[in-house]
């Protein structure tokens, strides 16, 4: 079956090349207007921007030239991304960032783990070189990622049915993987749980993928709405795929029980729909890797076949490193190969190959009994701070709260998020009054706050759910 | 019970068999890294590895630069360096050097604040993002790439939004430049066609333009109001010098006009497996070049977040120290020698044994590869017999030479050309 992804990509751009220089047009860029992969054919701009007006020869030290890029708008900052840069302006001694997920010591600073610089130190002991990768990425990094997910002693890997691919971090990985369904599973919606990852929208909208949410969050419960998640899979047509966070939902931070989890794999399995896990957090959520990885490892217990991004950006504290995997389970060895060649063209076309650095570092850490050891110990021990910090936070609000409100979703919320059900009017409260940086769906990052500061928040908090 | 474990039982098998990807196909290798997938598969002890262009010593090992490894052992004993995620555009300071480096710091663009520079993985990744921006941005979404150019090439932009179309470039009949044939084809592109210019070291060829020739070139595109992006991936490798390497750039960048550059630090850095590169915008006005940045982020955010943080911590420490820039430098201006050596070392052994044809062009091209003028047959006959592994294309990589297998693929060609088809 000959898809060409060419001609659609290129229909693709072409529909929204839209350089018609009016204001009023908002470029396809534009985050709010946004919402959705849209494939209406918006007409091209017949202007030439070249023949509006003869080259002027400007006398001006800082000519001002006609631009073929006259008509770009300036974008929004990143929701997420663009908190840390706000945050980095403020100069109030007040201020606490809890935008982006990254973690931070109790001392609020970033922390390189001790595994990492062992591992970085033995590299350049034994004089690695920088030769580039296969496509496919680093052999032993590889072996290792999927071992980590799946178990060492899993069938589908030794019967050869997985895939795997060293990919960008998580983003790499679900961007690669969504590459692969635009033009391999074209023509499917892919389901993403309301809220998501801000970026997971833009991910698939990009590669050209269709996307629609099923319903996720109860605010009213603040936890899982069950009924309303199993009703959209239910109504999606059969064979869509099922974005699912392994673990540490983001941004809720609430992930469905093992039972919830069972009757999930149950209603997929009956509508044939093809699950995409996007793991983030394994380690994290609980401190154990295994533990964290047991929504993914039933599925593929059941036989499923199915998509999985991995990122050890905060499980190893890799951020910067962009390391991570895409890994593809298939139902025979077979598929498993053509499948893997075909990923391998995408990335080609995307960055050649993978970066060295993060998987050579991932490689020794588990490659070592030593310092594999070492490292859950340090992931514990993250995974450790973060819940002490909400165990603290819960009192301090408790403390302040005059309304006998019932705080225990934080506590019982897993990974390193609080989804707060600050609305963003309270949202905004937090910023301008309090220096809180956060972000607008009312996300906080528990990794960025320390239990000397608990207090300063739940008086932000309370503030804010009150007065606004 | 048993009625309902069965089924499930029943269930898990059937679902076993079928698959949604039951069409897929299997892929090709890589023209390019697949050789080496081949290479490495091949045990003769003779076999030569002339495939992809990442440069070897005489000793035929990869080679971390002297500077590298300095920089790195500075990086990772510094307390002070982290793994934050970069901004999403990358490393401001490795930003500026990297726009520095290919235009000049004087270059009237940068004074003028009208440059913007996102650090990308190597050269595939800049210009994959430029793709993807020129897709969704710019009014004429078609590339024209030099005939023959690199493969990768042709991927990236459809992938990216952007159909690709050719532009005479190589003269078989002379192993040289078709000037006159990629004047005309320029001409008769449409106008403000966006047009894919190699900086230098033109990969497969070799065949640069002369000076003369690209300021004609230059003329021409911004007559018909084109769009230039240059791929420069071989800076400072061609003729040793980094700053004449990037002449023809700076004519581009100096004329006012806008423009697009790939920058890659894989070769002349020898970063390969780092991925460290940079994409740059030339552009009319400060104003335009702030929003061409803020959207480039949005190109880049769904794609991988941000780039990795290594390679471009280690490019930032040797391109802002004096003494580890000049030393780059130095052991720059090696490796491009030692290629010219190679390059004079196999001419003169073609020539010893008499080898029928010209050669001439093994010592006139340019950079880490030769296009030899061998054709795919061969190609695939000096594979077999001889295990010398390069591309399809009569293309090898002259940092794989040394002057131990150097005769031994002197021979590989004298019998390929020789023998009776």
């Amino acid at each position: 079956m000959a898809f060409s992804a060419t001609a659609q990509r290129a229909a693709l751009a072409q529909g929204f090349a839209t350089s018609i220089p009016s204001a009023d047009q908002p470029s396809k860029a534009s985050f709010a207007a946004f919402s959705g992969f849209r494939p209406v054919a918006l007409k091209k701009a017949a202007l030439d921007l070249h023949s509006a007006k003869p080259a002027r020869v400007s006398m001006q030290a800082v000519a001002t030239k006609a631009s073929a890029f006259e008509s770009i708008t300036q974008a929004p900052p990143d929701p997420i991304l663009g908190v840390s840069e706000a945050f980095k302006a403020d100069t109030s001694s007040d201020k606490l960032n809890l935008g982006v997920g990254a973690y931070r010591t109790e001392d609020i600073k970033p922390y390189v783990l001790d595994v990492v610089k062992k591992a970085e130190k033995l590299m350049l002991e034994n004089g690695e070189n920088k030769e580039y990768l296969p496509i496919e990425g680093l052999a032993d990094f590889n072996k290792a990622t999927v071992a980590l997910l799946l178990g060492s002693d899993n069938k589908a890997v030794k019967d050869g049915r997985v895939a795997t691919i060293q990919s960008l971090s998580g983003t790499g990985s679900l961007r690669l993987g969504a590459a692969f369904l635009a033009r391999f599973y074209p023509g499917r919606t892919v389901f993403l749980s309301n809220p998501t990852w801000g970026n997971h929208k833009n991910i698939f909208a990009d590669a050209g993928v269709e996307w629609k949410e099923y319903r996720y969050f109860n605010p009213a419960t603040i936890g899982l709405d069950f009924e309303g998640m199993m009703a959209d899979i239910e109504a999606a047509p059969n064979g869509s795929v099922i974005v699912l966070h392994g673990c540490a939902h983001n941004p809720t931070g609430i992930d469905p029980t093992p039972e919830q989890w069972s009757k999930i794999a149950d209603l997929i399995e009956k509508k044939n729909h093809l699950p995409f896990f996007d793991v983030a957090y394994q380690g994290f959520a609980s401190g154990s890797l295994d533990e964290d990885a047991a929504s993914v490892r039933l599925f593929v217990e059941r036989g499923f076949e199915l998509l999985v991004a991995q990122s050890y950006s905060k499980n190893l504290g890799l951020y910067a490193e962009r390391i991570g995997a895409l890994n593809a389970v298939l139902p025979t060895a077979d598929l498993a190969t053509k499948v893997k060649s075909q990923l391998k063209r995408l990335a080609r076309a995307l960055y050649s190959n993978p970066p060295v650095h993060g998987a050579r570092i991932v490689a020794y850490v588990v490659g070592n009994n030593d310092i594999f050891d070492e490292w859950k110990q340090e992931m514990a021990g993250m995974a450790g701070r973060i819940q002490a910090v909400r165990a603290t936070l819960v009192e301090e609000l408790k403390k302040r709260d005059t309304k006998g409100r019932d705080w225990s979703f934080i506590t019982s919320q897993i990974g390193m998020f609080s989804f707060t059900g600050l609305k963003p009017a309270q949202v905004e409260n937090m910023t301008k009054k309090w220096h809180v940086y956060m972000t607008k769906d009312g996300r906080i990052s528990l990794a960025g706050l320390n239990k000397a500061r608990a207090g300063y928040l739940a008086d932000a908090m309370i503030d804010s759910f009150d007065n606004f | 019970m048993m009625a309902s474990h069965q089924v499930t039982m029943e269930k898990t098998s059937a679902r076993k068999e079928s698959s949604v990807w039951q069409g897929v196909e299997q892929g090709p290798e890589d023209p390019i890294l697949g050789v080496t997938v081949a290479f490495n598969k091949d045990n003769h002890p003779d076999k030569v590895n002339l495939g992809v262009g990442a440069y070897r010593t005489e000793e035929g090992k990869p080679l971390v630069l002297d500077v590298v490894r300095r920089a790195e052992a500075a990086i990772v004993a510094d307390r002070s360096v982290n793994k934050e995620y970069l901004p999403i555009i990358g490393l401001a300071s490795f930003c500026k050097l990297s726009a520095q480096l290919i235009l000049g710091a004087d270059c009237p663009a940068i004074v003028e604040k009208r440059t913007t520079t996102v650090q990308c993985l190597s050269g595939t990744g800049s210009l994959r993002v430029g793709a993807e921006f020129i897709g969704k941005h710019y009014h004429q979404t078609i590339i024209y790439i030099p005939d023959p150019t690199w493969g990768n090439h042709n991927k990236i932009f459809p992938l990216g939004g952007v159909s690709v179309r050719k532009y005479r470039y190589y003269d078989p009949a002379t192993r040289g430049l078709d000037f006159q044939g990629m004047m005309e084809d320029l001409h008769s592109a449409p106008s403000g066609a966006v047009v894919l210019l190699h900086a230098c070291a033109h990969n497969p060829t070799g065949v640069d333009p002369t000076p003369e020739q690209w300021e004609q070139i230059r003329r021409l595109i911004r007559s018909k109001k084109q769009l230039p992006f240059f791929d420069s991936a071989y800076q400072g490798f061609a003729s040793g010098s980094l700053d004449r390497d990037a002449a023809p750039v700076r004519s581009f960048a100096g004329d006012g006009g806008e423009m697009l550059i790939a920058q890659s630090y894989a070769k002349n850095l020898g970063l390969y497996g780092e991925r460290v590169g940079a994409l740059t915008f030339v552009c009319g006005s400060p104003d335009v070049a702030k929003r061409v940045e803020s959207q480039l982020k949005l190109v880049i955010r769904p794609m991988y977040s941000n780039p990795p943080g290594h390679g471009a911590r280690i490019v930032e420490a040797v391109l802002s120290d004096k003494q580890l820039f000049q030393d780059w430098t130095v052991e720059l201006k090696g490796m491009a020698d030692r290629i010219i050596t190679m390059r004079h070392k196999l001419f003169d052994a073609l020539k010893q044994k008499g080898t029928p044809g010209r050669w001439s062009h093994i010592v006139k091209q340019i950079g880490m590869f030769t296009f030899t003028g061998l054709n795919k047959d061969q190609v695939v006959f000096m594979t077999k017999e001889y295990h010398i592994y390069m591309t399809a294309d009569g293309r090898i990589s002259m940092a794989g030479l040394n002057s131990k297998n150097v005769h031994h693929l002197a021979e590989a060609i004298h019998a390929a050309v020789t023998r009776r088809s």
